[in-house]
């Protein structure tokens, strides 16, 4: 890859080293050669979390020698599912310490630069300038957009992963000739035609296959091995376990690679993206009722119906024994409702309960409220026993 | 009859379906056929004027229907059409 350097004679491996790559140095298609180009690559991390972790651990085994991770979130308890870099005491720490203590056990030799800081468009092309290759692993759309936009800006390949339930994608963007994001989807979607946390959620060995095939596609890049998947879009389906593959084109017309370019530096993008939240917020003009009025109400033995607009799966997690109709099969199911009575509704956090209460308004019924804050309010201030998910 | 490959965001809207056969013999026509048997599909995948969401990628085999004729893309029994919708998996 013309972006990556030549051999650097400072890379001479140590008999430590020789000892510790092995695996690597018996094979041909990396032998010294290639492990001294391991030993002299940069890479950054973006994010340390599901696809940071198995990319961060790999790397570092396999003898990167210089790897740079940029985060600023703190481990939690849900992290603990996919984000195998973190264990059960991290919780609480900066993400970036408790990798940096795992990736250094793992190999002493590793020159690790940690930027606790979010990226963004003011610090991203220095940040980029100084590293060969760079690796995504957040996948959220605005640092998506920023990541491929300041790669093509700095000329740097961009390993993608991004995985949804139990499907993900992976590609290498931005090569010299090959195709960026933006090439594939030139705009995001708009906030409320993605799907929100209702249909959420992720099985948790799936950023560890995708983010393995981020790692594999950094490694190949630096040793100038295989077929890179540039120009390629490997569609990954865990539950089928099949893999499947779609070209992709360096699309002539694209704003940031293409030849009449219109992007030249980097914009803001959680405008772009439309910044959304994990459910939208409730307007201001929905009646709701507090988690602490609703619970007066119930100890007053008061006629309130709770509808709960979630789905059967998170019923089953906890519940305030609320008659279950998920907010998508309202519309079908409202000749179910008694308009006379009053009708609290809720969801998790309150943003699907405030689009029923919205629907129901409009149908007529006239007592209806949203419960703020959804039952994670009530987990938190009524009933301290109840999980929260 | 060729097969239209729903990804797993859309498939609340499919019926939970993850492939559905549909009669056609263009791609404009498979997903017309497709919206017309699951019209909760159709907002996301056409704007109010009916065109397809410029986020919405679709496939015929292995190519994108931007490089072949587009809706006009013929497609005969045995293809597999692929909407490839845009994914992320994080949380902002």
């Amino acid at each position: 890859m013309s972006t990556l350097a030549e051999v650097n004679p400072a890379a001479v491996l140590s008999n430590d080293e020789i000892l510790r790559y092995s695996r690597h140095l018996i094979m041909p298609e990396v032998g010294m050669e290639g492990q001294q180009k391991l030993k002299a690559a940069k890479v950054l991390c973006i994010g340390a979390g599901g696809l940071g972790s198995p990319l961060a651990l790999y790397l570092t085994a396999a003898g990167v020698g210089t790897l740079g991770i940029v985060d600023f979130d703190v481990v939690d308890y849900t992290n603990l599912q996919r984000q195998i870099i973190h264990t059960t005491n991290d919780v609480g720490r900066k993400k970036l310490d408790s990798a940096a203590e795992k990736l250094k056990a793992i190999n002493p030799f590793l020159n690790l630069h940690t930027f606790e800081t979010k990226l963004t468009s003011t610090n991203a092309l220095e940040l980029f300038r100084e590293f060969d290759i760079v690796a995504d692993g957040t996948d959220n759309f605005p640092t998506r957009y920023l990541v491929n936009d300041a790669c093509v800006l700095t000329g740097k390949p961009n390993v993608y992963g991004s995985i949804f339930r139990f499907e993900g994608q992976a590609s290498v963007f931005a090569t010299e000739d090959g195709p960026c994001y933006r090439c594939l989807y030139p705009e995001p979607p708009p906030p409320g035609l993605v799907p929100s946390c209702a249909e959420g959620g992720v099985l948790g060995i799936l950023p560890g296959l995708v983010g393995v095939i981020q790692a594999t596609e950094t490694i190949k890049l630096i040793l100038g091995q295989g077929d890179p998947l540039v120009g390629r879009l490997l569609l990954v389906d865990a539950l089928g376990m099949k893999f499947r593959e779609l070209k992709l084109r360096k699309n002539p017309d694209c704003p940031v690679c293409g030849t009449h370019r219109t992007i030249a530096g980097l914009i803001d993008y959680d405008q772009f993206c439309g910044i959304r939240g994990q459910e939208e917020p409730a307007g201001n003009d929905i009646p709701a009722i507090s988690v602490e009025d609703l619970k007066r109400k119930l100890d007053a033995k008061a006629d309130v119906f709770i509808l709960d607009v979630r789905e059967p799966h998170e019923y089953q997690i906890c519940n305030l024994n609320g008659y279950l109709i998920p907010v998508g099969d309202l519309p079908k199911r409202v000749s179910e409702l008694d308009s006379s009575r009053e009708i609290v509704a809720h969801c998790k956090m309150g943003g699907r309960s405030a689009k029923a209460v919205n629907f129901l308004r409009r149908a007529g019924f006239t007592k209806v409220y949203n419960l703020t804050g959804g039952i994670t309010a009530w987990a938190e201030r009524i009933d301290t026993k109840m999980p929260k998910y | 009859m060729p097969q239209i490959q729903i990804p797993s965001p859309l498939r609340q809207y499919s019926g939970k379906q993850a492939s559905i056969n549909v009669a056609a013999s263009t791609v404009g026509e498979a997903l017309a056929d497709l919206v017309t048997r699951h019209p909760d599909l159709k907002r996301h995948l056409y704007t109010e004027d009916g065109k397809l969401r410029s986020f919405v990628n679709v496939y015929v085999n292995d190519e994108d229907m931007r490089y072949l004729q587009k809706e006009g893309t013929a497609v005969q029994d045995g293809d597999t059409i692929s909407i490839v919708p845009s994914i992320a998996g994080g949380i902002f």
